[in-house]
């Protein structure tokens, strides 16, 4: 069961390897985006570091539903979907090392380009640590809530501008209680609890999308 | 009680039986309209703080709640349809959405009317609000899967899905209220125990909640008859339909 | 009563400009929703309605065929 979990995770970074392009747009879009920002509203770092929490998670979240569109797609036109759904493992568990392997591509990046981010907007080291603890537990999130929509939209043919519909007023809560929580690490007050929340979420996430993503699959295939 | 329903998942049974709710539901709908409306806008004192601008009160708060009451209800069909396999439950889904969506919109146009007067803007990011706000986005995102696909089958039961994936969000905009301090009234009716509005305020209010109810009722029941017809118009009672019809 | 005369109803205690816009939008979009159902629902019986007599067109055709 856990070699099948394995095996999916290493096809996905494998053929993600094979063109390189798929894992570094997503990035340098964020990167992109994050730096119009000060360009748009002047380098004031007083200015720049109380909005670079909700920029950054922004530009996040944009980035992701960027990335979204290959997660089932390839499968889905190749029928290695069907493939998987007819395998002795189930559905759920074989997804979600899909998901696993997405967010090593897109969510694990955007962690690692953070401190970049971090200087740009001149953010403090209580709110830059805020920031990577809120993206450690929000983008596995947002990978998951993510692959639902992908996965009730994957069959149509104009599925990209409806995912985005539908997917980003779930995402709006994890984009609160982040942003608060680095506003709340700025301030020099605890963010404990906003974290707790997240990785509620982020519990609820785990166990309970995997089923929605094969059920809302099983639609999308029939 | 399943041997009771069973007939009820045949369509033809489902269409008549609806059909016979609707004017029930109508007849309940018409008179507390016309009731609440006229008590609410001219016999209602006027509010001591807030004076006539408060009688928005009389369609912001039916509209705010019976759209939770929608989606509530589309979440239990949505589930009643995937667990149970039953189509009909998630073409009540699909009749549901857009009177949700609408009721979510008017109390986001009547809050925004209302908050103009009192707080001197149009728009004010309060937690309710908000919240509304991100409740009519979902609404829109369901209809626009149920309408994306062309197989109304499978657009039932992806916008099934999405319906129950939405019930996460249905806490948070509950507690949503207690998470942010906002400038909107706490909630109103609630506290029973002590009461913040006047009973003369009041009843007329419950009048219009129970109007808004009905009325939603009778939309869904409407609604769910089209559905079926549309998905069922090649068999033969509908096709009998359309002939007595054409008929008469 | 809380009013004494009809204007002074309009006026709404200075706030008749929100007060009826509210309800005003408020009756608009339950009638255009209402419209769209009763609409729907008419669009769905005429397409029903229309395939109908294509089929009894189509048949009543090959009738006289068979005929001839």
């Amino acid at each position: 069961m856990f070699d099948a979990f394995v095996q999916v995770v290493r096809q996905d970074l494998l053929a993600a390897f094979r063109h390189q392009s798929a894992i570094l747009n997503p990035i340098w879009f964020f990167v992109i985006v994050v730096t119009l920002f000060p360009l748009g509203l002047g380098s004031d770092p007083t200015l720049l570091s109380r909005i670079a929490p909700g920029i950054i998670w922004v530009a996040a979240l944009l980035a992701a539903l960027l990335s979204f569109e290959r997660l089932f797609k390839d499968d889905f036109i190749d029928g290695s979907l069907e493939q998987m759904m007819l395998s002795p493992y189930p559905l759920a568990w074989l997804v979600s090392a899909k998901i696993f392997g997405h967010w090593v591509l897109t969510g694990l990046p955007i962690l690692l380009v953070s401190p970049l981010l971090a200087v740009f907007l001149s953010l403090k080291m209580d709110a830059f640590c805020a920031l990577f603890l809120t993206l450690l537990i929000g983008t596995p999130i947002l990978s998951l809530l993510g692959a639902i929509g992908v996965a009730l939209t994957v069959g149509l043919r104009k599925g990209g501008i409806l995912l985005s519909l539908i997917m980003l007023p779930f995402s709006i809560p994890i984009l609160i209680f982040s942003t608060m929580a680095i506003e709340a690490a700025s301030f020099g007050q605890s963010y404990l609890g906003f974290i707790a929340l997240l990785l509620a979420m982020l519990v609820g996430a785990i166990t309970l999308a995997p089923f929605a993503i094969a059920a809302a699959l099983r639609v999308s295939v029939s | 009680m399943w041997k009771w329903l069973h007939p009820y998942a045949k369509a033809e049974h489902s269409y008549a039986l609806a059909g016979k709710l609707m004017p029930w539901f109508l007849v309940l709908t018409i008179p507390s309209f016309i009731i609440g409306i006229v008590w609410g806008l001219a016999f209602a004192p006027a509010d001591y703080q807030q004076g006539d601008s408060f009688r928005i009160i009389y369609i912001h708060v039916p509209a705010a709640m019976m759209a939770m009451a929608a989606y509530s209800t589309m979440a239990i069909a949505a589930f009643i349809g995937l667990v149970w396999q039953l189509r009909l439950a998630e073409m009540a889904v699909a009749a549901a959405a857009p009177v949700g969506a609408i009721y979510t919109f008017i109390a986001l146009f009547t809050g925004a009317a209302w908050g103009k007067p009192m707080w001197g803007a149009w728009w004010v990011w309060d937690a309710r609000l908000t919240s509304e706000l991100i409740l009519l986005f979902v609404y829109m995102g369901i209809i626009a899967l149920y309408n994306a696909f062309s197989d109304k089958v499978l657009a039932g039961r992806a916008a099934s899905i999405l319906t129950l994936v939405g019930v996460i969000n249905l806490p948070i905009i509950h507690f949503s209220v207690v998470w942010w301090n906002t400038l909107h009234q706490g909630a109103t009716i609630t506290k029973f125990e002590q009461p913040s509005i006047a009973t003369e305020m009041l009843i007329p209010l419950l009048i219009m909640i129970f109007s808004f109810a009905t009325f939603l009722g009778v939309m869904i029941l409407y609604r769910f008859r089209s559905e079926l017809l549309q998905r069922e118009q090649h068999r033969a009672w509908v096709i009998k339909l359309v002939q007595i019809k054409g008929r008469g | 009563m809380a009013f004494t005369s009809f204007s002074d109803f309009i006026a709404m205690g200075g706030y008749s400009f929100y007060v009826w816009l509210a309800y005003g939008v408020s009756i608009v979009s339950v009638i255009a929703l209402i419209t769209h159902s009763v609409l729907t629902r008419k669009k769905i019986l005429k397409q029903v309605e229309q395939r109908l007599q294509r089929e009894k067109r189509i048949k009543a055709a090959n009738n006289r065929e068979h005929s001839l």
